[in-house]
């Protein structure tokens, strides 16, 4: 094993050149979450006044001292349907992964100082996904539910898809995944099943409302006058229906309640403790916000980063003078030993031989996958479609999409054309998957998509024996271009649930070691699996 | 003598020992069930448990502290100071028994026992002794009292320590006092016997160590003034007596001796003497043992009291003759005590899970860590005593100490005896036995800063799993009940958020305070607050965080998330049968007024009686059932009209 030699000179004029970009995309990030966070403030005034807690307070009393937690797709739908500026982003409710009474919990919150915690298309996406992470790595889901249900602005998009909401409850149930749900205040017609196919429910005295209908509906269809409470209070469900287990007088109670429930079963989904006597890089973590190249033209050397997130900065690389493109190597990361798959350039057909190759060698002893995701796709050339390209290239592919063992994913740079598959993109359903925020994403680069439509264009016009106006050519390019860079940014990607979210490159490493660590626990945890999940009868 | 075995608990136990061992004996410990794993019992060569927490069952009971003495092989023993180190039976029981009494005759101690034959003795033999008279019955005492004139101080004959001590200004107030005074005076010595005396006020406690051996030689240490008291018991002790020249304590040591040879004493004694501010000394009692204050003493003279006790207990002569003897500097000592004297100096009981003390002045302490402070026994935890080239430094020094000592675990009176050296009448030397009473409402408790709500809340933040990313986008709230010791508990709210780099942004009312945390070893932090960093001492305790720092010891947890009392529901008045049955008694009537809870319907069904309950308190109406009558589930029986507000529910 041996420790990887840094190139990287900190004090360069290119170091600093590349960490300026990066502080620019941090600032970027930051300033968008200080502007959710400012109109999550707003509605604290409405919140004092019902003796509520902020949605965010609440996830940060459910958690751990220290407030463990690795938040989830908090940008998603950032500038989709319904959020115009940014400032609502999150997809209406804030979810992650955290550590209750020492166990790691998926906790999905509804945003509710934020457009009443409605769900559109994106905040559903997101909760599929987080339901999905808790199914893979075997993760009890603690639901805080406070929404004015759909967007009906968007229903077309969100009514079919929505089942599967209660299909993946249905089915933690039954694999043996408890799940606790609190009602903080509406939880309405669809909404209502969520608390319904939760294994343990708490009800907010005076605030939990969880019927199929309102008043008003009520009144309209079959001309009753009922209120709130009698239609689905707190207090309504925990005597007459049994749909609730507690009352809970305030949100901080309720909060209390899910902690002390989630302790009855925390010994069975308990993380292991992180082995002792793992070493720290050589390098420090800092540096990493200086090695990828300000201009994406430029290349890097994907061993930087490695050298700079797992132990010791120590890498056994695989076939080191077979292909340089692709990096292939075994390290460990928090004590957790791991294949690493990286980009220096565009995957060739040897490139791609190898990395299918180590893959198999990472399952055949079960051992997980990072991929650094940092290509230009696969090869294109004469020579290289004549060496397999596509053949080798399907290989490679082949063995990600089977392989056995927990794959992570994190895109440091380009993510372009079938590297992004190859690499074990998103649609290789990789079990955790970050962007940094210089990544870029797409089929192909604006640049390189500009210049195949000008040839094409040309081309067409040359069929038909025409000139091609220079100009209009110029314009194509230009409209072509910036489309397809501004839908290539990781904000782009992270608010379609491309990714998991956009990290700080300098908490790679804690992330990674995280993920393997929740990864490798789920592999190894037994379920007391049933057939029907657990119903209320 | 090779083995000793000390017939006491606490600090005294190990000190005591820690003398004899260096001289070379064999030390032997006898201890109650809960005192079993106490400090001075890990460090005795060996130890004898008595079965029994109280100390009537263990430390007084004598039998079985003979027992020990026998089973374990000690040829000597050694009583300290309270439980039986006044006991002449206890002292006779052991010479009877062929063990070594390291403590004054019988005699001597019976001679001093009983106040009111001592005070006659000493008359009798010319040492000035304030008014005074015993008398059998209450009458007789209030007839005293009158003649001697108020205001009087009624006292224990057989007592000490402050218990069955009652100061009378007004007459009137005399005869509440003698029987309050004779109650603990039964309970404290088992005699209600008391006498009255002529209270002297503004007067100093002041009081001279002598030695004598059992051949005729007897000197004096010097004094110790010992006016800072609480209930009649010291706190402050310190040598020499301020303002106190050289005559005056030649006069008071020729008196001490004179006291001493009186009634032919032997071993280490203390003769205690009233001082008035005409520079008069008066007779007080005499304590036939080792004093708790007898640090001070060993300090300026630079001798060790208990090696003088054990020279003398073999027969030897005193070390030093009269003139050998002499005082350099000065010594004060304060007596750390489990107590909360901002709450009339209630004695406190615990577990000490952090203690640490200073090492640059000498503490005679008592507990360890952990270790319980059981509510059975006194609860002095320990006694720290600083020595100086003057009453200044030593009093600078003391303050130092006590800043930096850690207990905790339990409310102790550490920031009230910092408050006591620190108070100008203090520094000026100006105490006398009133010192509390006159200035204890001067001593400000101490004060609970934001920066110690900013720091608990940190500590209770502390990550235990470095893993997890640090969520710097979520801010919990939190709701500390804080307790100083003083005062009411409070409860205060804040919120704290992560900043990403390891520290801490706390939220107070409209103030932000940022702090980082650095651990310094086990129980210590260091924190940053405002530029500044300090350092606190920290102990958990299941939720219970306790923080001491230089000025205060606190208390802390985060009731945030504390099980709630469930609101009473008050019901909506509709009675309803809860199951298909039969009415069998109706225990209201249209109109009635019910209380919550009152029962109103019985119905059987299914073989058994259900009680139906009032949902709230108001006025029955719409009756609609009688005794008899077949009633469906959820059928209305009869509505509750609510009461009025401000109605007789409350």
């Amino acid at each position: 094993m041996t420790v990887i030699e840094s190139r990287i000179a900190p004090g360069s004029p290119e170091f600093a050149a590349n960490r300026a970009a990066m502080d620019k995309h941090l600032a970027e990030l930051a300033d968008i979450h200080a502007r959710i966070a400012e109109r999550e403030q707003a509605a604290r005034e409405k919140f004092d006044r019902r003796g509520q807690l902020l949605p965010r307070e609440r996830v940060a009393l459910l958690l751990d001292p220290g407030a463990p937690f690795l938040e989830l797709c908090p940008l998603a739908g950032y500038r989709l349907h319904d959020d115009r500026d940014g400032s609502t982003a999150g997809g209406g409710s804030i979810a992650g992964i955290g550590l209750v009474a020492g166990m790691a919990v998926v906790v999905s919150a509804s945003n509710s100082a934020i457009k009443g915690g409605t769900v559109s298309p994106s905040g559903l996406q997101k909760g599929l996904r987080v339901q999905r992470i808790a199914l893979e790595n075997r993760l009890p889901m603690i639901n805080l539910i406070e929404s004015g249900g759909a967007n009906l602005n968007y229903q077309s998009e969100l009514f079919v898809e929505g089942a599967r909401t209660f299909a993946n409850q249905a089915r933690l149930s039954a694999a043996g995944i408890p799940q606790i749900t609190v009602v903080h205040g509406n939880a309405t017609a669809g909404g209502a099943y969520i608390p319904g196919l939760s294994d343990y429910v708490i009800m907010v005295r005076n605030r939990a409302r969880v019927y199929l209908a309102g008043p008003p509906l009520v009144k309209a269809a079959i001309g009753e006058d009922a209120d709130d409470e009698t239609l689905g209070g707190a207090s309504m469900h925990a005597s007459i229906t049994g749909t609730a287990e507690w009352i809970a007088e305030d949100d901080a109670d309720s909060i209390g309640q899910a902690r002390r429930i989630a302790k009855t079963f925390a010994g069975r989904f308990e993380l292991p403790a992180r082995p002792s006597g793992v070493a720290e890089p050589v390098y420090p973590a800092e540096e990493l916000l200086g090695i990828m190249p300000a201009d994406p033209r430029q290349p890097a050397d994907c061993r930087e980063i490695i050298a700079r997130i797992v132990d010791g900065s120590e890498f056994l690389e695989f076939k080191a003078g077979y292909d340089d493109k692709t990096i292939c190597g075994e390290a460990a990361i928090g004590g957790q030993r791991c294949g690493v798959l990286g980009n220096n350039g565009p995957i060739t057909a040897d490139g791609a031989t190898k990395a299918a190759q180590f893959i198999q060698l990472c399952c055949q002893v079960g051992k997980p996958l990072i991929y650094l995701q940092n290509t230009t796709g696969y090869m294109v050339g004469t020579e290289a479609e004549q060496a397999g390209i596509v053949k080798h290239g399907s290989k490679m592919i082949q063995a990600v999409a089977n392989a056995t063992v927990p794959q992570i994913t994190v895109l440091v740079g380009g993510s372009f054309g079938a590297g992004n598959y190859g690499m074990c993109g998103r649609g290789l359903d990789p079990r955790f998957i970050f962007a940094w925020p210089n990544s870029r994403i797409g089929v192909m680069g604006g640049e390189q998509a500009a210049r195949v439509m000008a040839i094409i264009t040309e081309a067409k016009h040359a069929r038909a024996g025409q000139e091609v106006n220079p100009q209009m050519l110029e314009m194509i390019q230009q409209q072509v271009r910036e489309k397809i860079d501004s839908e290539s940014t990781a904000l782009f990607a992270t608010a379609r649930l491309w990714d998991d979210g956009i990290i700080d490159p300098r908490d790679t490493r804690q992330i990674l070691s995280l993920c393997l660590s929740l990864c490798v626990a789920g592999d190894r945890r037994t379920l007391q699996s049933n057939t029907f999940g657990v119903a209320r009868l | 003598m090779k083995s000793i075995l000390v017939a006491n608990r606490g600090e005294i136990a190990l000190r005591v020992m820690r003398t004899a061992r260096r001289l070379g004996y064999q030390t032997v410990a006898v201890c109650s069930e809960p005192d079993r794993d106490a400090p001075h019992v890990r460090f005795a060569d060996r130890f004898v448990v008595l079965a029994g927490a109280t100390a009537a069952e263990t430390y007084l009971d004598v039998e079985r502290l003979l027992d020990a003495a026998r089973s374990s092989g000690a040829d000597a023993v050694h009583p300290g100071y309270g439980f039986l180190s006044e006991n002449a039976a206890f002292a006779s029981a052991c010479l009877e028994a062929g063990l070594i009494w390291i403590g004054p005759p019988p005699a001597a101690i019976e001679a001093m026992g009983d106040k009111s034959r001592a005070r006659a003795a000493m008359a009798a033999a010319g040492i000035p002794c304030l008014p005074g008279a015993s008398a059998d019955s209450s009458e007789a005492l209030i007839a005293e009292a009158e003649r001697i004139g108020c205001p009087v101080m009624i006292k224990a004959a057989a007592g000490g320590g402050g218990k069955g001590m009652r100061l009378v200004s007004d007459p009137a107030e005399l005869a509440d006092a003698i029987v309050s005074a004779a109650r603990e005076a039964r309970s404290s010595f088992g005699d209600g016997a008391l006498i009255v005396e002529k209270a002297l006020e503004p007067a100093r406690h002041v009081e001279i160590q002598i030695f004598a051996d059992a051949h005729g030689n007897v000197c004096h240490l010097g004094e110790r003034d010992c006016s800072v008291q609480r209930r009649h018991q010291k706190i402050i002790e310190e040598s020499p007596a301020p303002g106190i020249d050289q005559s005056l304590r030649q006069a008071m040591g020729e008196a001490a001796v004179e006291v001493a040879r009186t009634i032919d004493y032997v071993g280490a004694g203390t003769v205690e003497f009233l001082l008035g501010d005409d520079d008069r000394f008066y007779f007080l009692e005499m304590n036939t043992r080792l004093q708790v204050e007898h640090p001070v003493t060993e300090l300026v003279t630079g001798l060790d009291l208990v090696a003088w006790q054990l020279t003398i207990a073999e027969g030897g002569k005193l070390p030093l003759t009269q003139d050998q003897i002499s005082l350099s500097g000065h010594a004060i000592e304060a007596r750390l005590y489990a107590e909360a004297p901002w709450r009339g100096f209630l004695p406190q009981s615990g577990e000490i899970l952090c203690w640490q003390v200073p090492d640059d002045v000498r503490v005679d302490a008592g507990i360890d860590q952990p270790c319980r402070v059981s509510p059975h026994y006194d609860p002095l935890l320990a006694k720290i005593i600083a020595h100086g080239p003057d009453r200044e430094s030593a009093r600078r020094s003391l303050i130092r100490a006590l800043a930096r000592t850690v207990a905790l675990g339990t409310v102790t009176n550490r920031c009230y005896l910092i408050g006591v050296l620190e108070h100008p009448e203090f520094v000026a030397g100006r105490v006398s036995t009133d010192f509390i009473e006159r200035h204890g409402e001067e001593l400000a408790p101490p004060v609970l800063k934001p920066r110690h709500l900013a720091l608990a809340a940190a500590l209770l933040e502390q990550p235990a799993d470095k893993r997890w990313p640090e969520a710097e986008r979520l801010t919990r709230p939190m709701r500390l009940a804080a307790d100083c010791g003083a005062g009411e508990p409070g409860e205060h709210s804040l919120s704290l958020r992560r900043t990403g780099d390891g520290g801490c942004q706390v939220q107070i009312d409209d103030a932000e305070y940022r702090i980082d945390l650095e651990p310094v070893a086990a129980g210590s932090v260091r924190y940053r607050h405002d530029g500044v960093w300090h350092r606190a001492c920290v102990a958990r305790k299941a939720d219970q965080l306790w923080l001491a720092d230089e000025q205060l010891d606190l208390a802390i947890s985060d009731i945030m998330l504390a099980p709630r009392q469930a609101a009473a529901e008050a019901g909506d008045g509709q009675v309803l049968a809860p199951i298909d049955g039969r009415v069998i008694a109706l225990a209201c009537a249209e109109g009635d007024q019910v209380t919550a809870g009152q029962v109103l319907v019985t119905i059987e069904a299914m073989k058994m009686e259900t009680a139906i309950r009032a949902d709230r308190a108001g006025k029955v109406v719409g009756l609609g059932v009688a005794e008899g009558d077949q009633v469906k589930s959820r059928q209305c029986l009869l509505r509750i009209e609510a009461a009025e507000s401000g109605s007789e529910d409350d």
